[in-house]
């Protein structure tokens, strides 16, 4: 008897790192930084909502806001920004046929850079604070 | 001689999948289909896949071994495991199982029908030189009156739609294979394919995970297609907005 339903667990298969690639895991962490940012675009818009309950409700966000917490939050936010951004140029390079050979080496590139970039950030940020 | 352990998913038609494990005796130098033809003859007939040429020409046996998609008569065993080491056999993702290890290619048989995927090409139209079609460096002589023709590298065994996370998503995105026939033929000699490869579900629809290009056993190398195919149509597009 034919089953006629498709073998796959849908859009949670896109973060099945099982038997992936390297290509696979560019493929997944690019879904996951874009989700993480999109979730932040929300996180900073309610925070900015602070401002029309008045300076009182703000202050005491600034004041939560300078723990370690939302100091390795923002870090990786940072973190998302650089890979996604870096990734993006990667695949845009592709879109054109340019580097596909090269689309792996791109990709540890990309995330050697997201490293490098974090890590910087970090020592500036937690020595800042 | 080693002994190993088969895992592999059963499912006869809607009841749900559960694994069965087969202890094998086996030459780490023969093949994953080995294996599994030999719990075939000597443990349970009631076991179902897919196989035929036993030389990577048919296509036929595709599965996931161990959760990458393997064409399972050029695997050998000593590849994906180890003596006393456990293999884990799967169907392909995205294909309607038909029963255990057998799925249904008929998706994929039609979108390479749709894009008119030729079985066999003329020698002077060998895949792998993309837009720019030109034949190998060394072309035998023709038979007088004729031309040579040749299996396209692809067996469409639908082993790049397995490994392709955009396809586990979205039945209808044409996918790797049918993508690369596209581009195999070129937009150049085919303009009535362009509808297709710059539709929703063509070009446009690949993320750009390369998953297919890694497990094609062949030399499709889809990933690469897909993304000259997207260059085509950019530039087709480019030239109609600038006349």
């Amino acid at each position: 008897m034919k089953a006629d339903k498709h073998n796959s667990k849908g859009f949670w298969d896109w973060f099945n790192p099982a038997g992936r690639d390297a290509g696979g895991w560019a493929f997944i962490l690019n879904r996951l930084s874009a989700l993480g940012l999109a979730f932040y675009l929300y996180l900073h818009l309610f925070v900015l909502g602070k401002l029309a309950q008045g300076p009182d409700a703000f202050d005491q966000f600034v004041a939560a806001a300078k723990s370690p917490l939302y100091t390795v939050g923002e870090l990786l936010v940072i973190a998302a920004a650089l890979y996604h951004g870096l990734n993006g140029v990667r695949l845009v390079l592709n879109s054109f046929n340019i580097g596909v050979p090269r689309q792996k080496q791109m990709f540890y590139t990309a995330l050697l850079l997201t490293v490098i970039g974090t890590i910087i950030f970090a020592a500036r940020m937690f020595t800042a604070s | 001689m080693w002994k190993i352990t088969y895992r592999i998913r059963r499912q006869k038609g809607d009841e749900a999948s559960h694994y069965d494990t087969f202890q094998v005796e086996v030459d780490p130098e023969e093949y994953v289909l080995d294996g599994i033809e030999k719990i075939w003859a000597f443990e349970d007939r009631s076991l179902t896949f897919r196989h035929a040429c036993h030389h990577s020409t048919c296509g036929a046996c595709g599965m996931r071994v161990n959760g990458v998609e393997k064409l399972t008569c050029i695997t050998k065993i000593k590849d994906v495991t180890q003596d006393g080491g456990t293999l884990t056999v799967d169907p392909l993702r995205n294909f309607p199982v038909v029963s255990d290890l057998v799925v249904d290619l008929g998706p994929l048989y039609r979108k390479m029908e749709a894009v008119h995927a030729p079985p066999v090409h003329p020698l002077s139209m060998t895949p792998w030189e993309g837009e720019d079609i030109r034949p190998p460096k060394e072309v035998p002589t023709p038979p007088e009156g004729g031309e040579y023709i040749r299996l396209p590298d692809c067996l469409e065994c639908g082993i790049c739609i397995s490994a392709c996370p955009v396809a586990a998503s979205d039945p209808d995105y044409l996918g790797p294979a049918p993508l690369a026939a596209i581009q195999i033929q070129g937009l150049e000699g085919h303009p009535e394919l362009l509808a297709l490869a710059d539709s929703q579900q063509g070009v446009w629809r690949c993320h750009s995970a390369f998953e297919c290009s890694a497990v094609c056993p062949s030399s499709v190398d889809p990933g690469w297609r897909i993304m000259d195919l997207r260059r085509q149509v950019t530039a087709r597009r480019l030239k109609t907005i600038i006349g």
